[in-house]
């Protein structure tokens, strides 16, 4: 285990917490939908994208058909199209394994994982991703198989919790300049005004375009 | 639901999302960036997680909604914004969140 690694478990130790008790949360609305303990854990442990598995659930909890759950998926978690591209350059190896390793990629990534210079940290990367990975499974199952004994997660406002975290990510990001403020604006105002004509996951994915700012750099250093 | 939707919903949910994350680092890697391209990527962040924070605490699916924790998340932000360490805000977002859940019955 290298040091770096070992920097991103600690690193990813608060996430993968508050990813458990929201994996608690999905775990109880999977049975809710209909959904097998046995899928619900197979779910979490094969796509790994909280968002995106409460969206298929929510179609269909509502009646929606299976293409239409995936459909919802690929949506929702069509963000890690920017966000992993952005690390493939940082990755080590051949194409194969560079894809290989871009599946740990998760929202705080982008963060905890980030060096210095801009570029991205492997080991960072995988320590970081490997602590909300075991939040995230165990949360499944307890609330996949001890849904009824926890009760409801939400009751509690765990569900504020990611949010929190991730304002307080972007508010480190807004002290970094005017240049990541203004994008971050646009890119949220892009988002809330996409949300009642798009479906969810689509107005994440365009605010990401807010980025496209930094063509106007001419050196490395933006924001 | 049967045991093939749920089989099928999952496979086919693992196969996109394993692309979706995929298909960049497959094309692209190797070689040094550009700066712009640097620059792009250094501003994915602000732009992504305001627009994370805004999807997940101002709608519900395609429908603009305050609720509990959009106020959890706001007071949380103003503590943040005084310097407040990450995971006391977060755990006041919670608390905020829930207890008006527990008033409103």
């Amino acid at each position: 285990m290298s040091p770096r690694f070992r920097e991103g478990l600690r690193a990813g130790v608060p996430y993968g917490f508050a990813g458990a008790l929201l994996a608690i949360s999905f775990g109880v609305l999977a049975r809710d939908v209909g959904m097998p303990a046995w899928a619900a854990i197979l779910f979490s442990l094969l796509v790994f994208a909280g968002s995106a598995q409460f969206a298929a659930l929510s179609v269909l909890g509502g009646g929606g058909g299976a293409a239409a759950a995936v459909i919802a998926v690929a949506l929702m978690n069509s963000r890690f199209l920017p966000i992993a591209t952005a690390f493939g350059p940082s990755l080590p190896g051949g194409p194969f394994r560079r894809a290989a390793q871009s599946q740990a990629v998760v929202d705080v990534s982008l963060i905890v994982a980030r060096n210095p210079d801009g570029s991205f940290d492997r080991d960072l990367l995988l320590g970081s991703t490997a602590a909300q990975w075991v939040g995230w499974q165990t949360g499944t199952v307890a609330g996949a198989l001890g849904g009824a004994l926890i009760g409801d997660p939400e009751a509690l406002g765990l569900d504020a919790m990611f949010p929190a975290f991730f304002l307080f990510l972007l508010i480190a990001e807004l002290r970094r300049g005017r240049v990541a403020s203004g994008v971050a604006a646009a890119g949220a105002l892009i988002a809330f005004a996409l949300v009642p004509v798009a479906p969810p996951g689509v107005p994440i994915l365009a605010a990401s375009l807010a980025a496209l700012w930094g063509l106007r750099e001419r050196k490395a250093a933006p924001a | 639901m049967s045991t093939a939707t749920a089989l099928w919903v999952i496979g086919a949910a693992a196969v996109v999302t394993v692309l979706i994350k995929g298909i960049g680092p497959f094309a692209l890697g190797g070689k040094p960036l550009s700066p712009r391209f640097e620059a792009v990527i250094a501003l994915l962040a602000p732009a992504l997680l305001a627009a994370l924070v805004v999807t997940q605490v101002l709608a519900d699916q395609d429908r603009w909604v305050l609720g509990a924790d959009t106020a959890g998340v706001a007071v949380a932000g103003v503590l943040f914004w005084r310097g407040t360490p990450m995971l006391v805000g977060v755990a006041v977002a919670a608390l905020v969140a829930g207890g008006l859940r527990a008033v409103a019955g």
